[in-house]
């Protein structure tokens, strides 16, 4: 392991013991980021994407393997992780205020109010939503519910950012809206990014690496690298050549591993 | 504002009506015409009665009332965050919750005394404890994963976890239980005085009774009437502050 790696994914393993037959979501996955990637994972439904996540996160115990972040083992939610997850609407508090759920996990790490307001401010400003502070999350739309939940992992300033099927449930505009949003702030604040997609041109259009995923019990299929320039735009990037040749490759190999391919039996 | 305010006094004020017109040429002993029970009004409750009886009674009310609300959602939490103790509390709180509390007040009488306040106050917090305590452990249970996944992945401590999470999402169900004790609190506290107390609201009415003092008896009754909208009143004033959020969480989610 060098220096360099911000998360660091070693034959990680997850059997659900459950009732009955255990069932192997993961079988042996390795992977790492180093510091200031922008990886994306996708693989077929049903490909234990969350679990991946979920065990990264440290809020699932794993059954084998190791997982670190910055160099240390990770067995619980890691101070310098922050998870932005698919269900917006069921992740932000509803009792609290936009700007208390984003401050919410800042006065936890002790910092003082005037430092807390600077940072919310900050955060707000960086996903444009300065003036719905006040607002109630219930009270805003489904894109904009997901940029609070943005904002609050970016204020809480983690090393390393997950986000989980985060636009799974946004409408088309807004979701390439926020694809800019997340490409943008990852370039600005120099964070790594793990991003699981279940969206093919998404995975593309964002990841500087895509990691394909096999189907259960899961493996890495293959880590493609996105030979595409960092500077992406919604029109010109998705009708390039290269995109398409890449998104095509992305495609067939989630095919192949409908169909049960995996990279030992290749 | 005043629509409103105009439908909700409509019906009362019709069987107010029709209470004063229907009794208002009665010669029964036990139905005086309400002319006569309004004008007794004044003269039952002087100052004396409401330091000796109204105000004791209602302060045994709000002592078991916050004994019951606190003892009912820190058991109601314990209960509903660990599926251990629930599996082993659950029968036991069935069998207690279908016992009717009046049942108790002898009981509780026997080692507490019939005439102090302590039997009063246990009877009202142990009749009041129930709906509080099962609809916190509901609440508590069915907190969203998702809700309890974040608070864990942003390391909330447990009290953070406890205060502005678990609490404030069962919040919506432990009101409800709250709602149903108040009505309960309310009754305990008339019957808790039925038996052997000599000071109090509803020792006051027994007494009334039986001394044939009936229109000063329905006096007492229309009072009780009346504490009984002024408290529900209070609680949905403090409901309707602190529970804002979920009716415009309900709303908008009826919106979509």
């Amino acid at each position: 392991m060098t220096p360099t790696a911000a998360l660091d994914v070693a034959g990680l393993a997850k059997t659900y013991a459950g009732h009955g037959e255990p069932v192997e979501a993961v079988r042996d996955l390795t992977f790492r980021l180093d510091k200031g990637e922008l990886v994306c994972i996708v693989g077929p439904s049903g490909a234990g994407k969350t679990t991946l996540l979920r065990c990264v996160a440290g809020l699932l115990e794993t059954t084998g393997g190791r997982i670190s972040l910055d160099g240390a083992p990770v067995t619980g939610p890691p101070a310098g992780m922050a998870v932005v997850f698919q269900e917006y609407g069921r992740s932000l508090f509803p009792w609290l205020t936009v700007r208390r759920n984003v401050e919410l996990p800042l006065r936890e790490k002790g910092l003082s109010r005037a430092e807390r307001t600077a940072k919310v401010d900050a955060a707000l400003d960086s996903v444009g939503l300065r003036d719905s502070a006040d607002a109630h999350p219930w009270q805003l739309s489904g894109g904009m519910q997901q940029r609070v939940a943005i904002a609050r992992a970016v204020a809480y300033e983690p090393s390393v950012l997950l986000m989980d099927e985060p636009f799974a449930a946004v409408d088309a505009q807004t979701r390439a809206d926020l694809e800019d949003l997340v490409r943008r702030l990852w370039r600005r604040l120099g964070v790594t990014v793990l991003f699981v997609t279940h969206d093919i041109d998404e995975a593309v259009y964002l990841g500087e690496r895509v990691l394909v995923l096999s189907n259960r019990p899961t493996v890495v299929l293959e880590d493609v690298r996105i030979d595409l320039p960092d500077d992406r735009d919604q029109l010109a990037t998705r009708s390039a050549p290269r995109f398409a040749e890449l998104r095509s490759h992305v495609y067939g190999l989630i095919q192949l591993a409908k169909q049960g391919h995996r990279p030992d039996t290749a | 504002m005043i629509r409103r305010a105009l439908v909700a006094l409509g019906l009362p004020a019709v069987l107010i009506v029709l209470w004063w017109l229907l009794s208002a040429n009665s010669t029964s002993f036990f139905w005086p015409p309400l002319s006569d029970i309004v004008a007794a009004f004044p003269r039952t409750w002087t100052a004396d009665p409401i330091r000796n009886d109204v105000l004791p009674s209602l302060a045994r009310l709000a002592a078991g009332y916050l004994t019951a609300l606190v003892a009912g959602v820190a058991a109601g939490t314990a209960i509903g965050s660990s599926r251990t103790l629930r599996s082993l509390a659950e029968p036991a709180l069935e069998f207690l919750r279908a016992v009717p509390p009046p049942v108790l007040i002898p009981v509780i009488a026997l080692f507490a005394g019939y005439t102090g306040w302590t039997a009063k106050v246990i009877a009202i917090a142990l009749g009041c404890v129930w709906p509080i305590l099962l609809n916190t452990v509901e609440g508590v249970r069915s907190l969203d994963e998702v809700l309890r996944d974040t608070a864990r992945s942003y390391r909330l401590g447990r009290s953070a976890t406890l205060r502005h999470v678990v609490l404030r999402g069962s919040s919506p169900l432990i009101a409800t239980g709250a709602r149903q004790a108040l009505s309960i609190g309310v009754i305990l506290m008339v019957v808790s005085e039925l038996f052997g107390a000599n000071r109090g609201l509803g020792a006051a009415i027994v007494q009334f009774q039986r001394g044939f003092a009936i229109p000063q008896m329905w006096t007492g009754i229309v009072l009780l009437g009346l504490l009984g909208v002024t408290l529900s009143g209070l609680f949905r004033l403090v409901e309707h502050r602190y529970l804002a959020w979920y009716r415009g969480l309900r709303q908008a989610e009826r919106g979509v």
